[in-house]
C-alpha cells in the first residue's frame, strides 16, 4: 500500500471514530458543566470550572448503588445458570445417543426464529402472576437461563473433542457426569467464555422484560432504572449526563480490559455452524 | 455403557433445558396464540372472540402506522447497517497501525445501555441547545426539532438505530474478513487485479455467508425495534405516534392499556411478518451467498 493511501485510510478512520466516540465525549463534557453553561448560546465546549459536584447530586437523587448491585446479581446469576444448563444439554446433544435427539434439537432451533415479544405476555402470566415473582430479581433471571443459542454454540465445542479422550475415560470407569464435568468442561472453556460474554452483554442491556415485570425502583436493574430517569428528571442536562456517564463507565472499563475476549466472542456468533 | 443407560443419561442432561423451554417457550408460544383469539381483562378473565382482534387490527390506524414505521426502519435500516458495516470492516482490515484503537472506538455504542444511548441522543438532538443543531448551524443548515417534529422523527430514530447497530455488526464482519485466506488475495495480485476488482470479485463473494448472517440478524433486530423509540420520544407527544413500531405498540397495548388479547394479536402478526421475510431471505440467499 502506498503512503498516501494509508494516510487517507487513517483520516477516514479517525473521522469515523469521532462519530462513534464523539457523542460520549460530549456526554462527559456536559456532565462537568453548570446548568447555565449547558444552555449558553452560543455554545461553549469546555466548562469554566469542572463541576464534579454534578455526580454527587445525581448520585443522591438516584439509587445508582442499588441499581448496580441488582444488575451485578442478575447478570452473574443469568450467566452462571445459563452456562450450566446449556452446557449440560450441549454435551448430551454432541456426545450421547438417545431416541428423539434430532427432533428435539430441531424443535429447539425453531424457537430461535421466534421474536421475543411473543413470549412476554405468557411470561408475565407464568412468572409474574402464577409464580408470584413480580418485583423480584429472580423474575429477571428466569426467562434468560434457557438458551437455545447457547446450546447451539457450545455443541460445536463439545463435538470437536476427540473421541479417544472419551473412550479412555470410559475405560477408566468414568461416569458421564464426570466425563462432562472433569474432562470436557475444561476443554470447552473458550466456548463458555464466549457464551458468557454474549449473555453478559445481553443481560446488561435488556430493557423490555425488566420494565414489564418490575415496577419498584429497588428491584430494577440499571437498564430499566435509567429508563425511568428519562421520565422523571430531565430538566438538568448536566445531571442527566452525569447519570449517563455513571452507567456507561464500568462496562467500558471491563471492555478495555477484556477487549480481545469480547471481540472473539462476538466473532463466534458469525461463524456458520 | 449399554444403550438404555446412555439414553437415560442423555435425557437427564437435557432435562433442565427441556423443562424450561417446554414451559416458558413452547407452552408460552401456544398460550400467546390462544390469547390472540380472546378478549383478556385486567384480572385475566377471558372471552373467546375468534378473529375479532385481528379484524380490529386491520382497521386500527395506529397499528397501520406502527406497521408502516417498522417497515421504514427495516427497509432503510438493514441496507444502511449492512453496507456501512462492510465498508468500515474493510477499512479496519487494512494493514495499518492502530487497528485495535479504531475497533475499540467503534465498538463502544454496542456495550452502552440503551437508556444511556437514549439520554445521550436526546441531548444531542435538543432543538435549542443540542450539539447537532449547533454543528449544522456552522455549515448554514437551519435548526430542527429532531425528536418532536412528526415529519423527521422517524429519520432521527433511524440515524441512532444505524449508529448503534453498525457498532456491533462491524465486529462480526471484521472477523469474517480475517477468516478469508490470503491465498486468494495473493493470486489476484499476481494476476494484476486492482483494489476495486479485488473488493468486488474476491472479498464480497467470500464474505457473503457473513454478510447474509449480518443481514438476517439486523433484519430481526430492526423489525423488533423498541428501546430507542421508547427512550427517546415521550409517549404523550404527537411525534410518538409518528415514530411508533410494532413492538412499542405491542407494549403500549398489552401492558400500558392492559389489552392482553389485542397485544397478543399484534405479536402474532409480527411473528408472521418475521417468518415471511426471513423465508424470502433464505430463498434469495441461494442467488448471492457462496459457501466454499
Amino acid at each position: 500500500m502506498t503512503k498516501l493511501k494509508k494516510y487517507w485510510i487513517h483520516v477516514t478512520l479517525v473521522l469515523i471514530s469521532i462519530i462513534f466516540v464523539g457523542p460520549f465525549l460530549w456526554m462527559f463534557l456536559t456532565s462537568l458543566k453548570t446548568y447555565e453553561e449547558t444552555i449558553q448560546v452560543p455554545m461553549i465546549w469546555l466548562p469554566d470550572e469542572i463541576q464534579w459536584v454534578n455526580y454527587q447530586i445525581v448520585n443522591e437523587k438516584f439509587p445508582f448503588l442499588t441499581l448496580y448491585f441488582n444488575t451485578v446479581v442478575v447478570v452473574i446469576a443469568t450467566v452462571f445458570l445459563q452456562l450450566l444448563i446449556a452446557s449440560l444439554a450441549a454435551f448430551a446433544f454432541a456426545r450421547l445417543a438417545f431416541p428423539g435427539k434430532n427432533l428435539l434439537f430441531l424443535t429447539f432451533l425453531g424457537l430461535l426464529m421466534v421474536p421475543g415479544q411473543i413470549f412476554l405476555i405468557p411470561h408475565f402470566q407464568i412468572i409474574g402472576v402464577q409464580l408470584n415473582l413480580i418485583d423480584t430479581l429472580t423474575a429477571l433471571v428466569i426467562p434468560n437461563i434457557f438458551s437455545v443459542f447457547g446450546v447451539f454454540l457450545l455443541r460445536q465445542f463439545f463435538a470437536a473433542i476427540p473421541q479417544e479422550l472419551e473412550d479412555a475415560a470410559k475405560i477408566d470407569g468414568c461416569s458421564s457426569l464426570r466425563i462432562y464435568w472433569q474432562i470436557m468442561m475444561p476443554l470447552v472453556t473458550p466456548g463458555l467464555v464466549a457464551l458468557g460474554i454474549l449473555t453478559m452483554i445481553n443481560s446488561w442491556k435488556e430493557l423490555l422484560w425488566p420494565l414489564i415485570v418490575n415496577q419498584s425502583i429497588e428491584k430494577m436493574t440499571l437498564s430499566a432504572g435509567l429508563a425511568n430517569l428519562i421520565g422523571e428528571h430531565t430538566t438538568y442536562h448536566e445531571q442527566v449526563m452525569a447519570g449517563a456517564v455513571i452507567s456507561v463507565l464500568p462496562m467500558v472499563i471491563i471492555f478495555a480490559f477484556f477487549q480481545r475476549k469480547f471481540v472473539e466472542s462476538i466473532a463466534q456468533t458469525g461463524i456458520k455452524g | 455403557m449399554n444403550k438404555h443407560r446412555e439414553a437415560l443419561t442423555g435425557y437427564l442432561f437435557i432435562a433442565p433445558l427441556f423443562l424450561g423451554l417446554a414451559v416458558l417457550f413452547l407452552y408460552a408460544f401456544g398460550q400467546n396464540i390462544f390469547l390472540s383469539f380472546n378478549d383478556v381483562g385486567v384480572f385475566g378473565e377471558r372471552t373467546f372472540v375468534g378473529l375479532e382482534n385481528f379484524r380490529e387490527l386491520l382497521q386500527d390506524p395506529v397499528f397501520k402506522r406502527a406497521l408502516g414505521n417498522t417497515f421504514f426502519y427495516t427497509g432503510l435500516g438493514v441496507p444502511l447497517i449492512v453496507s456501512i458495516s462492510i465498508c468500515l470492516a474493510w477499512l479496519l482490515n487494512q494493514k495499518i497501525k492502530g487497528q485495535v484503537f479504531y475497533r475499540t472506538a467503534i465498538f463502544i455504542p454496542a456495550i452502552t445501555l440503551p437508556a444511556a444511548i437514549g439520554l445521550l441522543w436526546r441531548w444531542l438532538y435538543n432543538s435549542q441547545y443540542g450539539l447537532i443543531n449547533f454543528l449544522l448551524a456552522k455549515v448554514g443548515i437551519e435548526p430542527r426539532a429532531w425528536i418532536s417534529d412528526p415529519d423527521i422523527v422517524r429519520w432521527s430514530i433511524l440515524i441512532v438505530l444505524v449508529w448503534a447497530s453498525v457498532s456491533y455488526m462491524v465486529i462480526i464482519l471484521l472477523a469474517g474478513l480475517q477468516r478469508i485466506s490470503s491465498v486468494y488475495y495473493d493470486a489476484a495480485q499476481i494476476d494484476g487485479a486492482n483494489t476495486r476488482q479485488i473488493f468486488f470479485k474476491i472479498t464480497l463473494p467470500l464474505l457473503s455467508p457473513t454478510i447474509f448472517f449480518v443481514t438476517i440478524v439486523s433484519m430481526i433486530g430492526t423489525l423488533q425495534i423498541f428501546d430507542l423509540i421508547f427512550l427517546m420520544i415521550r409517549a404523550d407527544t404527537v411525534a410518538y405516534q409518528y415514530a411508533n413500531s410494532l413492538v412499542t405498540y405491542f407494549y403500549e397495548a398489552a401492558f400500558g392499556l392492559n389489552l392482553r388479547g389485542y397485544g397478543a394479536a399484534i405479536s402474532v402478526v409480527s411473528l408472521i411478518l418475521i417468518f415471511l421475510i426471513t423465508y424470502v431471505q433464505f430463498r434469495l440467499q441461494k442467488r448471492w451467498v457462496h459457501y466454499d
